[in-house]
């Protein structure tokens, strides 16, 4: 297990773990917008950057990376406050400030590295969304790939293909959870629900009524896991009254 | 018609010679991209069918050839004439009659097509005496403008297979991978890492599949070196990739290029389909019990995908987007396996290298960077075109001796080399010798081999908000520093051409600047900065112009520049008069003429026809406050 120094503390992490892991682990903390711990790291926010050093490098010589995907090795060492990845940080925050400046997340961390204001153009614009490609990458995992980025450079945006309601979408709300600014907005009720502009329709549960899960994501869990619809139709209330008295038939049988 | 063995291609090859030499003479129209825009299709045509209307006479055994780029673009549609060597210069069809009866019968140089030398105004015959080819040497482009790029048996004429035939059946793989490494060849790419470092860091990858691909993405403007080898010696990058995977032990390999090449696309699939038949790729390529095939991809618009690790996402049918390369694609390339990806020019010269071996492509260039380069030579050059020269050439001969020096002998200001991730280098530097370490040291870059020459009609404010311009449009937008970065960076720029610059705009560009360069995810984010980094470095003085003095020292900026016509010099030819788009000149013929400032536009378009140099430019701030006295 490879052992390094992250701002002067030693610390030992399995083979596999990235300076993040390494860093967390020392208890350094290291900013991050668009990693996820269920997600494989993407490196695009870039607000991870650390100096790092290998083994054999010369000792004065370090490199900027990202820790979120830079794996570890053995006797590696790694700075997370130089005075130059603080002021890489701070212009990012303020580039993010001057697309995102109602986003309480970016202006509280902007705050931290002593930007209250962007020194850039503001977005004429604004909206919250700062490109972490979280929701796409979560919908990507789920296996739907609903949603996608859009456009290139500073028009890049996400949204569904050709901005109509997604013919994939499965209504899961995953997008909309994970997004660290809240800003994919959708509707849920106890019949219907929507999100990117398409509507679902509610499974209810079998027993209770209550609305439990869109028809197209049990379809989608079915589908992928095998087992029958109507276990991802039937409420968590629902499936714990059937335990309890299952386990009450037992008692009997004792 | 498979070639099974070495003595199979030497005879083919013989025999291609024999029936090249038969014929009295050739007739070789370049068909390059360029040329081919100055109408050489139908040059080529013309000839093909006048030469067909004589060959009812035996004794007129001629034959017309469409080759690949000459490289003298600046001069198309080109036609050279063998075995004379005689070239003819802008060709019309209208021509052609004269020169097939007049020289390649009659034996007469028609004069008025020659090139004419600038500085002597000499004509001159010879296609190796001009002074933009006498000063060439030619690795990677070798047979470009030779042969008939869609003839493989041509390409066998002039030495194409000869590389891998001496790969396959006197070399094993370790060495050619040494005879790689004695070469010192360097990417071709831009970056300059070290072929054989590269080639032998992806052999020692565990995995028994691994891929050679070429990167034919080239899209840096003013580029077009990749371009001109793929359109017209296709074969030369086909062999060696060929080596390169005999040398890797990989079965699977293919080109990714430009789909707005299209004339290399199909080029390229000609030749890997001539190839094929002729058992030069495939299975048991020559008989050697070695397999290989290579497919095209072709790109999707996006310049980014000339990254590595976008161009291998793009290839798995992925959006085309950079990754972290902490993991190097030798290791972990395309489909997650080990990877090698060479540029063109690289490939192209891989063949020549083991023909001719490592250490006569060693014995040129410089201690660090051996071989020839290859540039695109454009912007404000007498000459512009592709040429090909030994590293470690300097800027003053490239622009002076082998470009005829600048356009209209303005003076020369400066040279951006490298594409939009490269520099610009000032006149003081023009010793400077050309190679991956002087440029970067004098922070510019080798990039693509694109060389954008500047006259002093040039602001390098300007200059930098192009570039920048350009990679805003061409960011992928994954990451925040490049993304948002180049996007402001733009605003500023907008800010200061438009005289709107304030005090502390050159920090907050140069802190931009910094912040880009260590936290872009690749290197077009990296690398972005460096147009605006070299011209602060070597005309900082013309920013503080644009802030301080809300002037633009080269009067390009419209925002900031006005136009007048100086009384003594103006003779009244009118010609400023028509060309003006607004009307804002008046004046009759013979008379001095005069510029309203108040419907100007400042365009320049009177400036750019004046024969007499009689329009100056001078701030716009002078107008204002003159309007206050």
């Amino acid at each position: 297990m490879p052992t390094l120094k992250v701002n002067g503390r030693r610390v030992t992490v399995d083979g596999d773990a990235t300076i993040l892991d390494a860093a967390r682990a020392a208890g350094v903390a290291v900013p991050t917008l668009c990693n996820f711990d269920g997600l494989e790291p993407w490196g695009g926010c870039r607000l991870c950057v650390v100096d790092m050093s290998q083994a054999n490098w010369d000792d004065d010589w370090f490199k900027v990376v990202t820790a979120c995907n830079h794996p570890v090795e053995d006797g590696m060492t790694v700075v997370t406050d130089s005075e130059r990845i603080i002021e890489t940080r701070r212009v990012i925050l303020d580039l993010l400030l001057a697309r995102c400046p109602d986003a309480p997340l970016v202006q509280e961390l902007a705050r931290e590295y002593g930007v209250e204001e962007t020194s850039y153009t503001p977005n004429p614009e604004p909206d919250d969304c700062i490109l972490c490609g979280l929701c796409t990458r979560v919908c990507d995992h789920i296996g739907v790939s609903a949603i996608s980025s859009a456009n290139r450079g500073w028009g890049r945006e996400i949204a569904p293909p050709f901005h109509q309601p997604p013919p994939d979408c499965i209504g899961c709300l995953a997008c909309a959870e994970i997004c660290p600014t809240d800003c994919i907005t959708y509707e849920t009720s106890n019949t219907r629900r929507e999100i990117w502009g398409k509507e679902f329709e509610m499974l209810r549960d079998p027993k209770t009524g209550e609305a439990v899960i869109t028809k197209e994501q049990a379809d989608h869990f079915a589908e992928r896991s095998g087992v029958p619809i109507t276990y991802f139709e039937t409420s968590d209330a629902s499936k714990r009254r059937q335990m309890a008295s299952t386990f009450q038939k037992l008692q009997v049988v004792k | 018609m498979r070639i099974e063995s070495r003595d199979r291609l030497e005879t083919l090859r013989a025999q291609a010679r024999e029936s090249n030499a038969s014929r009295a003479q050739q007739v070789l129209v370049c068909c390059g991209t360029g040329c081919l825009a100055w109408g050489s299709k139908k040059v080529a045509e013309a000839f093909a069918s006048e030469i067909a209307k004589r060959s009812i006479d035996a004794t007129v055994n001629l034959f017309v050839k469409t080759t690949g780029c000459h490289g003298f673009c600046e001069r198309g549609p080109l036609v050279e004439l063998q075995p004379s060597g005689i070239l003819y210069t802008k060709v019309k069809p209208n021509r052609v009659e004269e020169i097939v009866e007049k020289t390649l019968i009659g034996g007469e140089v028609i004069k008025n097509l020659l090139y004419k030398e600038p500085v002597s105004g000499e004509r001159i015959a010879q296609y190796d005496e001009i002074p933009f080819y006498k000063n060439q040497v030619r690795v990677a482009m070798r047979n470009i403008g030779r042969i008939d790029p869609t003839n493989i048996l041509d390409a066998i004429a002039e030495g194409a297979y000869s590389g891998l035939a001496k790969a396959l059946h006197e070399m094993t793989p370790d060495e050619v991978l040494d005879e790689v490494e004695i070469s010192g060849q360097r990417g071709r790419g831009g970056a300059g890492f070290a072929t054989a470092r590269k080639w032998r860091s992806c052999k020692s990858a565990p995995g028994d599949r691994r891929f050679v691909l070429c990167n034919g993405d080239e899209g840096d403007p003013g580029a077009f070196k990749d371009r001109s080898i793929m359109e017209g010696d296709p074969h030369s990058v086909i062999e060696g990739m060929i080596i390169g995977a005999y040398a890797l032990g990989a079965h699977e390999g293919w080109i990714y290029v430009r789909d707005e090449y299209p004339l290399a696309v199909v080029n390229l699939g000609i030749a890997i389909a001539e190839a094929r038949k002729y058992g030069l790729l495939g299975e048991n390529i020559m008989g050697s019990g070695f397999d290989f095939d290579i497919k095209i991809s072709r790109g999707g618009g996006a310049f980014v995908c000339g990254e590595s690790s976008a161009l291998m996402r793009s290839l798995e049918g992925k959006t085309g987007e950079p990754r972290a390369k902490y993991v190097h694609s030798t290791e972990k390339g395309l489909f997650d396996l080990p990877t090698v990806l060479n540029n063109v020019e690289t490939w192209a010269g891989i063949g020549a290298i083991i023909d001719r071996g490592g250490e006569w492509f060693a014995s040129m260039g410089t201690e660090r960077s051996k071989g020839t380069k290859a540039f695109s030579l454009v912007g404000k050059v007498k000459n512009t075109g592709l040429i090909e020269l030994p590293m470690g050439t300097t800027l003053r001969h490239i622009i002076y001796d082998i470009g005829g020096g600048i356009l209209n002998d303005r003076p020369f200001k400066a040279v951006q080399t490298g594409g939009p991730s490269g520099g610009c280098v000032p006149e003081e530097l023009l010793d400077l010798p050309v190679d991956y370490e002087e440029l970067t040291e004098a922070g510019s870059m080798m990039g693509s081999g694109g060389m954008i020459v500047m006259d002093d009609r040039t602001c390098m404010v300007d200059v930098a908000r192009f570039f920048l311009a350009f990679l805003e449009e061409e960011s992928c937008g994954k990451c925040t520093p490049c993304r948002e970065g180049l996007h402001q960076m733009v605003q500023i720029y907008d800010r200061l051409i438009a005289g709107d610059g304030v005090e502390g705009d050159i920090e907050l560009i140069e802190r931009l600047a910094a912040a880009m360069k260590l936290g872009s995810l690749c290197e077009l984010g990296k690398s972005a900065p460096n147009p605006v980094l070299s011209t602060l470095r070597y005309f900082r003085a013309e920013y503080e112009a644009h802030i301080v003095d809300k002037a633009c020292p080269a009067g390009i900026c419209r925002e900031l520049t006005a136009y007048e016509i100086i009384e003594d010099e103006c003779d009244g030819c009118h010609a400023c008069f028509k060309a003006c788009p607004v009307d804002a000149i008046t004046g009759v013929v013979k008379e001095l003429h005069v510029i309203h400032h108040d419907a100007c536009i400042s365009c320049g378009a009177c400036f750019d026809v004046c024969p007499t140099n009689a329009i100056r430019t001078f701030p716009k701030v002078e107008l204002k406050k003159a309007e206050v006295v």
